[in-house]
Order: C-alpha cells, then structure tokens, then sequence
C-alpha cells in the first residue's frame, strides 16, 4: 500500500521507497538554533533552517512551536504560512508536530497539501482519539499514532505492540482511516543510561516494529531518531554512531521514517569498528557491561577529540584516497585543493573526473544500494563532486581547441517525476569537453519544456536521463510529443533502468527520427559524434535502425509472422466438445469455503523439480540425487531443505491460508457467466476468455478456456466452474530473520521453500477439489502421476498463457473474497502479495487441457474490449505483449 | 436502466460518456440583463450597491432566463447541468449583497468575520442556492419525463476571491485574507442550501487554491452529518499555465493526493485554459486518478475579438476536446467559459462513439 503525501509535489511513499528522512531541524524543542530564531521572531532565518533541511534531502519537513514562551498557536500558523509563500521548502509535505490538539488543528488549517499529524494517541482514551482521527481525515491527512494509552506511555515490546495493535483496531473500525495513512511511533527512548530497565528499549523498538509491520498490513512505522543517544549529549561522535546503527538495525526490521536531522547522518560502514560494536552492545543489550564499557569509550573519543590530529588523519592519504574520503564522507573543505593536485597528476583535466572521482561516486552507488548510506548522504556527496567538477570547467574550456568547429547544441534533461541526476551531468561534462555546447534543463523538466527550449536553442539533439522505472514511460511519452510536433532532431537515451531493448522496443517506434540509446557517458561522445556528422550520421542511423528491428523481433514473440486467423474464423474452429457423452460435473458444494491446511498436508504435494531449477541443479527429482554430475550437491541441499522444514514446521514459521469455491456456470461464446445460484438467473460475474487465433493443422481447434464450460446456449446441460487462491505466509519474515544472521543460504531456501509449498497448497487443493466434483473419489494416483497432472481437468491462472490477462485475478478476488479469506493483497498491476501465492480457475471437463492464447489480432482485441466494456487503448495495454499488431 | 446497486451517475458513467453543459455566464450574457432586469422588483429599492453582474441574484429576479438556458443545455444533450451558484457563497457575493466595508483598510479576517455571520446575508445566500437547485430540478426533471432518460443536477461551488493559502500582500508573506475556518463557513452555507434544494450531486470547481477546495470538502462533509444526507462529490482543479499547477503553486498530482480524503466519484479539470494547453494535464491526470475522469476546459483562451470573448467555435472545440474521449481518458465531458450549447451539442454527437475510461473498481457501491 502506497501512503501518498504532497506538498506543492506528490510524495508517494511506495514499499520500494526506501527510508522516509523527516528533516527535524525546524523542531523547537530539539534545536536550540531554531528555537533561538523562533524566540528573537527572526522568521527569515527560521526559513532558513527549512530551506537547508530541504537541500539536505529531507523528504518530510517537521515543525513544531512546542515553547512555554511563544504563543505555539500563532507562531505555527506565522511559519507554514511563511513557508505556503518558498515553493522550494513548500515543495515537500509538512509533519505537524505538537503535544497540544489545539496547536496540529491550527497546523492543520494551514496547509493546502497533505500532510502528517505528529502524533496522537490513546493518552485520554478512545472517544478524545477518534474525534481527533476524525478531525484529521477530514481535514485530509495522514497520522502519526504515539504507542501511548490511559497508562502511559509504552516501554515494552508487549505494552509497545498492544496499544499499536488497538490504536489500529480503532482507527480502521471507527474512524474509517485508511490503513496506509497510519504511522506508527513505538516510542524511541533512550538507552545507555545505567537503569537496568533501560537496556532493552532499543531491542523492545527493533522489535515492535518488526511486529507492527507485519501484523497491521499498510501500517508505516517512525520514530524520533536522537532521543536513543540523549544520555550521550555533548559527544556527537557517539551520539551520530548510535543513531547510525540504530537505523542499520531499525530500517531492516521495518523502520519506514525516522525524524533525523537530514544532512548529517554518520554511514554505518564509516563508523569505527571498535566504537561500532561499543554502540552495537548497548543497541542490541549484548553484554552486561554494555554501557560502561561505551562511557569508557566515549570519554576516549572525547578526550581525542580536542586534538585534531584524529579527524583530519585521511588528509595524510594519497590525493586519490582523499577524494574517494571526500565524495563517501561528504566533506566540501578541501574539495578544490584536492582536485587541482589531482589535476596537476593527470594529463588531462578528464581523466580526474572519469579516474577518481568516479571511483569514489562508485563507492557511493555501493553503498547506497546495499542500505548503507541515506540518500542525504548520497546528495551530500553529488555537491561534493559537482564542485570538484566545476574547479575543473575552465580548464577543460581551456583544453578545448580554438577555432574548432562551431558548436553543436545538445538539451539535455532528467525527465519528469524523477530527480536523478548524477549521470545526466556526467555525460555533460564529456560532451562539453568534446566542444559541444550542453543546455542542461535539470531535473523533473516536463516533456513540454524540453521540446520548447530545444526548438528555442535550435538544438541538434536532445538526450533524455532518468533513473526510476517510471521514468521509462515519461521517456516514451516525450518521444511522443517531439514526434506530434514534427521534430527531426536526434534523441538520446540514458539512465540507469533503460537499455538497448527497451529503446527500441518502446521508445524508437514512436519517433521517426534517430533514437538512440547511449550505455554510459563514454559512449556519448562516439554517439553524437556519429549523429551529428554529416558523413557519418547517414551510416549510422542505418545501422542502430537495423539493430533496433532486429531487437524488436527477437522481442516480439517468435509466432510472428505467421497469418492469423479472423476472430469468426477461429471460432468456428473452436473445441468440440460433445457434452452429451460426458454430462458436466456437479460438485458436492456451491459458494466460497476457507481452507488452512497444515504444511504437513502439503508436504506430500511439492513437486522439488523446480526447487532444484532455482539452485541452478538441472534434474528431475528424485532421480537427481543419482546424477554424477549434481546429485550430491542436490543431496546436500536437499538435506538442509528438510531441517529447515522441520524446524518451520515446528515453530509454525509458515502459515498456509486458502479459499475456493465453486460457481454455477455457463459459457456464453469466449466468456463465462457465473450465476448466484442454481435458479441460474441472476449473473454475479463472468470471466471473459481470449482464443487462439494461430493457423492449426486439421484436427486442431483453436483452444479458449470458455470451450471447457458447456454453453448457455443448450439448457440441458448445467455446468460450473471452480476457483481458487491460497498463499504461504511469513516467507518474507522468515528470510530477514536468517539474513539478520548473515545466512542468506537459508534465507533463499525460506523462499523457495515457501514459493513450492504455495504450488503445493494449489494441488492439493485441486485434489480436494476433485473430490467434491465426484469424480476424484477413487482417483489412484502415484506421486508421478500427480506431478505430471494426470488427472481430469486443469486449473489455469490468469496471467498465464492460457489465460494471459492479469485483470481476470481483480474478479477471481472478488468472488472469492481472497483478500479477506486468504489474506493476500492484490496490487494496481495484479500482482499477488505475498509472493508465495497461487491463484487460478478449476475446470472439470476430461477435454479440458493447458494451452498458449499466443498472438491475437486486433479484431479479437476490440471484441474483447468491447465485452469488457473498457476501452480498446487500456486493454492494449495489459495485452501489449500477445498482440500481433503495434498499438 | 439496472445499475447493480450503483448510484445512477456511475452506472452511466460506466456505460459511456456523460456530457455536462457549458457556460452558464456566456449565456447569460446573451441576454443584455439591466440593471433593472437584475433587480427586479424584490430588489428595486435597493439602497447597496449596483447589481448588475451579480448573476447568481438572477435565481431570484429571473428564474425564468436560467431555466431558459438550463433547457437549452438539456437539449443539446447534456446529462448533467450546473447551478447558476458559482458564486453563490457569502464571501463570493460581498462585493454586491454585503453592506460593510473594510474597518482596517483593507479586506481581511476582520472584514470576512462580518462577511460570514452577517445574518442577512446568509438568509439571502441560502435562499439564491436553494432556489438555483430548484430551478434546475425543474429543468432536468422535465427532460428526464420526456426523454425517460435520467438528467441530473450538480450543485456548482466555485471559487471565492480570495484564497487560503496565498497573500495578496507581497510585502507579508504571512498576512492571510481569510481563515480556513471562514472558507468552510460561507461552503458550508452553500453546500446545505443546494442539497435542501435537491441536487444530485455536489460539483467542487475550479479549484485553484487546494487549501479553499479542502475547505470546501471540509464544510460538505459537515452538511452530509448533520443533514444525515449525502451525494456523490465532483471535484475540479485549475491548472493556470502551462507549469502545469493551479495558483496556489500544486500539480496535478499532488492536488488529487490532497483531496483524496473526501473520496470523491469524479475528479477533473476546467477552466483557465482551452482544450489545447489543457490537454498534457488531462492525459497525466487520466494516467495517474483512481476516480472518474472529467474535462472540461474554456473555449481557448480570452480572445476579445471573439464575440463571446473566446475563440473556439462549437466545430473547433468540439474534435479537440473529443479527442481525449478517443483516448479513453474520459467519463465526463463538458465545457467551460465560452462555451455554449452549440459547443456541448457538437462535442455530444462526437463523444457517442467513444466508451467511457474504465475504473477496475466501483466507487458508489458500498
């Protein structure tokens, strides 16, 4: 579930976000500068603060006017107004923060977007929380909910779990709140204060979130960073070390956001080993003697502190360490006297920036992609290499040659809703010291100012970055518009998640002018180049078009090619069925029925084939314990398999839930109407079925699933249709808990393991199935004949090949209740959570067999809309993939 | 029709194309009103300020000219007509109706307090929107009669002079007109007084500052508790330029996040711009809404040469605007200042042959 926040921007905060940082400078309460401000009235430098907050890659602003001496009210009020006038601070969503209700409702009253009440609770009971949850809907606003209830505030996990777990209860019943709109804050309180009943706070958080984000679906959950050092203040070298690898500890086990001072967080990875396992004893309570032990330390690290000798050790390093030091840490000080000597070691000015500054950049991207640095950081350290950049402008504008060529003229931007940016400017600075003239429109530029300065600057070609997948789409669209407006100018792909195929599957066919896409900056330079030169560009276009094509064949299916046939033609060589010889099955219950089998009942069901697949061991099991080649490897793996098996089994680690269900049914041409009840009459839904329209050779028919279910049409025969969908919980907790304990090996074992016991749920399922249709009653099936499915009737899945339109699972869901029943959580694009589920159709007819819909034509399509009553462009689509044709 | 439970609007709405009437002052316009005609005789006494231009005061003195062109937009083939109530709040009708002035040189809370509580006022504003609901009851009544076909009725609340969240003081970025707390007041007064007079749903448009359209939200949902009664909501943003945000400085999508709350059945935009400048923003909020889709822009932009002061015709604006139907990112079609009920019955024609954009989910069904 996505919490969806906005400032004069959106700000959706998906799964895949990654940790939420709340900018805490502009908190009263906690930063005496503010507050300094705030109490001389200097509003002007109270923006400040925002503003630096904002640089500093605060994703959430925190304002709170909690001071005895102010009038909280107005200052509140004074502020976010101040704040509605600096679009560059108002840009992101505000976290009104106060202990007082009167203080938030005024906050609240301020802010056009939506924003972030921080905090209420249960302190004064239910009826006080639920008129300020109301009240905070209505005003359009997600919630912070305080672990606090009439006792107090919440110290234990139990106590911390128990209030959030009722705050919930409350909020979704009474209040109709939107789960994805409550954020928990258990309570961060501070630790290494010498009190016995201290020493498991940090423990007792860790793991009340980790509770609340996997028993309160949609629920977020942050927390007040500092307060777990407050004991250690005045020594920030601890202080930043604690709350590094608090967060280390905290965002693995579910932390969503923290309120941090953005801009100022201590990497994990940096901190010192033996001031990291100090911190990390008191963190995670290890030893006894934790606390003294970190006092000692402190007290050490303070004392060192007075000399600077320790801190500026790295300026000792080589002038390449010392950049590297400088990108990772941040540190700006003595960024141009580190190049120029970088400089003056290299021949040319590029090579500082292709050498070690885009080692140390690498370093960046590391660590930032394995969690351990925060995306403030990772801006800290871009500024710190666009000014060691642009020390070295003016030499590489010296370096060019005089009286070169005039300048070609190249716009470049990072497309809409993205912000990415470090390689857009990178492939920059190449092309300008390749003497081409770079109009860099920035980050998040709208399709139509890219077009419009292009056409303005009479540019000779225009390159496109951005690094998030939805950019891929936006890139698409600009294609789009510069072919809607006639343009002829050269148009370059780049960033991270787009690639050679994506460009010419996706991008290329919009635009009739070269679209080309460029790997890495040292590609750009060859690219435009050959674009750009009149003898080249002919030659080249030539070629990446030939390439492209044969890109988009190898991607579009390899049926290609071969004629279709019409819809009506490939209906009328639909599946004969003759229904009178084999009547239609009734099962022995109709309507939706919850099933929770232990994992013992489905062990029996695993086909491990595919578990082997996915360590890479071909074979079939259980022959492949007698391969040469991996049968001992299989053995082994196998053998691990089971202990971790037994030991889910026996901790019920992993819950198996599931539902299906039973449907009068009839079909009615390629659909089939689902009906209330045996009268027949009253239509509850109908799945809606596409058909093979590829060429058969006689004999063959031209297979959809609809074929399967006897027709409307013939009243004698009184068919039905079966549903299903089941999934294994705890997978995704259980693979955290190992790799907690740096054991990945079982962590993926958890996974697959879960992923095949979810196959299994659907056969035994189907097997139950079977035997309320009747005819499964005296099945004797050996575990073989199981595995190769040979039993009467199939069950295919949406999004398969017999049935490749996801959005069948939207009504199959429905029907079933399967959110409710099997507690699995259907996606905007149908994809199923958790992702160890299966879902799908029963159908009973002997004849009833698997097969690919293949390509359909657009006949077939429109038809298919038309049923659907959507229109033809969105089904286009979902179905991209199986149309014959180029929507 | 059988609308499985749904409101009659989706279920319409799920069907094909619904088509919203145009302009309401274009029209009104047409009839060169006097002063004297705005008056009428319940105001010929009038010892305030001239009226002429007050067009919602016309529910009152000349009933009959807003039924006149309510038909002629049920003829041209509109499902939904708007209430003659753009304006029709406490605060969008002081400057004609409220007799105070300003005591500290210039329109600010003070000001607005008395404009809010005024108990005149309020009995007048109440008695403009209720009448208006009324008017178009009528209207649309007797075009469903006729035609078996269901008309509805949208309760139009536009915006006000003045805004939430921007000052109009450039030297005091802090300094705010009104209060959110005025904002919902005079909405509340409004909103009421159209569903007493019985329309089917309420259309919140041209919303160009966020924080006055979440007061308005903020005030219905206020009337549906304490009336006990509730419709569908219809909310309209305006984006002002080609930056792609309205005055208050939002995009689109972070306007549609910030009115989430109020779960309405259909979000759009109109206003500020034709259909040409207006159609990026069309196509991202198509792409990005859970709600019903609705458009409807001005014909172009203020051209004064134009004779209705707007340069689309009804067979220049009418394929532009259908255009977005081809699309499949529409549910609800109309048209803003300019257009008239030439305008709606060409683009009616054009958008039968389109189907609706398609929601995977309803909304009006509990």
């Amino acid at each position: 579930m996505i919490l969806r926040l906005s400032g004069l921007e959106p700000l959706n905060i998906t799964p895949e976000f990654g940790f939420v940082v709340v900018g805490e400078r502009t908190n009263i309460t906690g930063s005496p500068k503010f507050s300094k401000l705030i109490l001389a009235g200097d509003f002007d430098g109270a923006l400040a603060v925002a503003r630096q907050q904002v640089q500093g890659g605060a994703n959430l602003l925190d304002v709170n006017m909690d001071e005895g001496m102010i009038d909280s009210e107005a200052a509140i009020i004074r502020f976010l107004n101040l704040i509605g006038s600096e679009p560059e601070i108002a840009r992101i969503p505000i976290v009104i923060d106060s202990s007082k209700w009167s203080v938030i409702e005024a906050g609240l009253k301020c802010v056009q977007g939506k924003a972030v009440v921080n905090s209420i609770s249960l302190k004064n009971g239910e009826e006080e929380f639920l008129r300020q949850a109301r009240l905070i809907r209505r005003y359009g606003a997600a919630t912070i909910v305080m672990a606090f209830d009439e006792q107090g505030q919440a110290d234990s996990f139990q106590r911390k779990i128990d209030i959030c777990s009722r705050a919930y209860d409350v909020l979704i019943k009474h209040a109709d709140f939107p789960a994805s709109d409550i954020i928990f804050d258990p309570n961060i309180l501070t630790i290494g204060t010498g009190l016995e009943e201290h020493r498991n706070y940090a423990v007792d958080f860790i793991e009340a979130t980790r509770w609340v984000k996997k028993n309160l679906p949609g629920a977020r959950v942050s927390g007040g960073v500092s307060n777990i050092s407050f004991s250690f203040r005045g020594n920030n070298t601890v202080r930043e070390a604690m709350h590094a690898a608090f967060l280390f500890h905290a965002i693995r086990a579910g932390l969503d956001m923290g309120i941090v001072n953005a801009g100022q967080l201590a990497v994990y990875e940096e901190i010192d080993p033996e001031l990291r396992e100090r911190v990390e004893d008191v963190l995670l309570n290890r030893r006894d003697d934790a606390t003294e032990r970190l006092v000692d330390f402190a007290e050490n690290v303070k004392a060192k502190g007075k000399t600077p000798v320790t801190d500026e050790a790295w300026r000792k390093e080589p002038v390449e360490e010392r950049l590297k030091h400088a990108l990772v840490k941040g540190i700006i000080d003595h960024i141009d006297a580190d190049t120029e000597e970088a400089r003056q070691k290299c021949k040319r000015p590029l090579d500082v920036i292709e050498g070690p500054l885009m080692a140390g950049m690498s370093v960046v991207g590391d660590l930032f992609g394995a969690g351990k640095m925060f995306l403030p950081q990772v801006v800290k350290s871009a500024r710190v290499m666009k000014k060691a950049v642009a020390y070295l402008m003016p030499f590489m504008e010296a370096e060019k040659s005089a009286g070169a060529k005039p300048q070609a003229r190249i716009v470049m931007a990072t497309v809409k809703g993205d912000v990415h940016d470090i390689g857009k400017n990178i492939v920059g600075v190449v092309l300008q010291c390749n003497n081409y003239d770079v109009v860099d429109l920035g980050v998040m530029v709208p399709a139509a100012k890219i077009l419009e300065t292009a056409r303005e600057k009479k540019a000779d070609a225009i390159g496109l970055s951005g690094l998030i997948t939805p950019s891929l789409d936006e890139m698409v669209h600009v294609a789009q518009e510069m072919e809607r407006e006639g343009f002829r100018l050269p148009l370059l792909i780049g960033g991270a998640t787009t690639s050679r195929a994506h460009t010419a599957v996706k991008i290329a066919p919009h635009y009739r002018a070269s679209t080309v896409h460029v790997l890495d900056a040292s590609r750009a330079v060859g690219v435009v180049n050959s674009l750009l030169n009149e003898e080249l560009k002919s030659e080249f276009d030539k070629k990446t078009r030939e390439d492209y094509e044969r890109l988009r064949q190898e991607h579009a299916a390899k049926t290609q090619g071969k004629k279709l046939l019409t819809l009506e033609e490939a209906r009328v060589n639909r599946t004969v069925i003759d229904w009178s010889s084999c009547l239609p099955a009734k099962p022995d219950f109709l309507g939706v029925r919850v099933c929770a089998p232990a994992l013992g009942d489905l062990v029996p069901f695993i086909d491990w084939s595919p578990f082997f697949h996915a360590w890479e061991l071909r074979g079939r099991y259980p022959a492949i314990f007698d391969d040469p080649k991996v049968g001992k490897q299989a053995r082994e793996l196998f053998d691990d398999t089971q202990a971790i098996l037994d030991h889910i089994a026996a901790k019920n680690l992993l819950v198996a839930r599931g539902v299906h269900a039973f449907w009068p049914a009839n079909s009615v041409r390629d659909d089939v109407d689902l009906y209330a009840d045996e009268a027949r009459s009253e239509n509850v839904a109908t799945f809606y079925f596409l058909r093979q329209q590829m060429q058969k050779p006689p004999g063959q028919f031209n297979h959809c699933l609809a074929d399967y279910i006897a027709p409307q049409s013939d009243s004698r025969f009184e068919d039905y249709l079966g549903g299903f969908a089941v999934s294994i919980h705890g997978a995704d907790e259980l693979a955290e808990e190992f790799k907690l304990q740096y054991d990945d090996y079982s962590a993926i074992i958890a996974k697959a393991l879960a992923d095949r016991l979810a196959e299994a749920f659907a056969e035994y399922l189907h097997k139950q199935t079977r035997i309320a249709w009747g005819f499964g009653r005296d099945e004797q099936l050996s575990y073989a004949d199981l595995m190769r499915e040979r039993y009467r009737g199939i069950r295919p899945a949406a999004g398969y090949p017999a049935c490749p339109e996801h959005a069948e699972k939207r009504t199959l869901f429905d029907l079933l209740d399967a959110e409710k029943n099997a507690h699995i959580k259907l996606t905007e694009s149908f994809a199923m959570h958790p992702g160890a589920s299966v879902s799908g159709l029963y159908f009973s007819h002997p004849a009833a067999k698997y097969f690919g819909v293949g390509q359909i034509g657009r006949d077939q399509l429109v038809d298919y809309a038309i049923r659907r009553g959507e229109s033809v462009a969105a089904v286009e689509k979902r179905l991209a993939p199986n149309l014959d044709y180029s929507s | 029709m059988a609308t499985n439970g749904l409101h009659p609007l989706e279920a319409l709405m799920r069907e094909r194309i619904v088509v919203l009437d145009g302009a309401m002052g274009t029209m009104i316009q047409r009839y060169k009103l006097s002063e004297a005609d705005y008056r009428g005789k319940r105001f010929s006494d009038w010892k305030g300020k001239d009226l002429k231009g007050s067009l919602e005061l016309l529910n009152l003195t000349r009933p009959q000219v807003v039924e006149e062109i309510h038909a002629a937009y049920l003829d041209a083939g509109a499902d939904v007509i708007e209430t003659n109530t753009f304006s029709g709040t406490t605060i969008g009708l002081n400057d004609f109706l409220f007799q105070g002035e300003p005591t500290r040189g210039r329109k600010d809370q003070e000001f607005f307090q008395r404009v809010v509580d005024d108990v005149d006022l309020r009995a007048l504003v109440h008695e403009i929107n209720f009448e208006a609901a009324r008017i178009a009851r009528r209207a649309a009544d007797r075009v469903s009669n006729e035609t078996g076909q269901q008309r509805f009725v949208g309760g139009s609340m536009g915006p006000l002079p003045v805004a939430g969240s921007i000052s109009p003081d450039v030297n005091d970025p802090a300094f705010r007109a009104v209060s959110f707390d005025q904002l919902r007041q005079t909405y509340f007064d409004e909103a009421k007084a159209l569903l007493q007079g019985g329309v089917d749903l309420l259309i919140v448009e041209t919303i160009f500052d966020t924080l006055n359209g979440k007061a308005a939200l903020f005030a219905i949902t206020d009337v549906f508790e304490k009336t006990g009664r509730s419709v569908p909501l219809m909310i309209s943003g305006t984006v002002i330029d080609k930056s792609g945000r309205n005055l208050s400085g939002q995009t689109v999508e972070a306007l549609l996040i910030s009115i989430a709350h109020a779960e309405p059945l259909i979000v759009g935009l109109n206003c500020s711009l034709g259909p040409i400048e207006m159609e990026p923003f069309i196509e991202e909020l198509a792409r990005i809404s859970p709600y019903y889709m609705s458009a409807y822009p001005n014909a172009g932009l203020p051209d004064a040469l134009s004779p209705t002061g707007f340069p689309e015709t009804a067979e220049t604006f009418a394929p532009k605007v259908a255009k977005w139907a081809e699309n499949g990112w529409l549910n609800v079609v109309g048209g803003c200042c300019g257009t008239t009920p030439d305008h709606i019955h060409a683009l009616a024609k054009l958008v039968r042959q389109f189907s609706p954009r398609v929601l995977e989910t309803t909304i009006s069904r509990k």
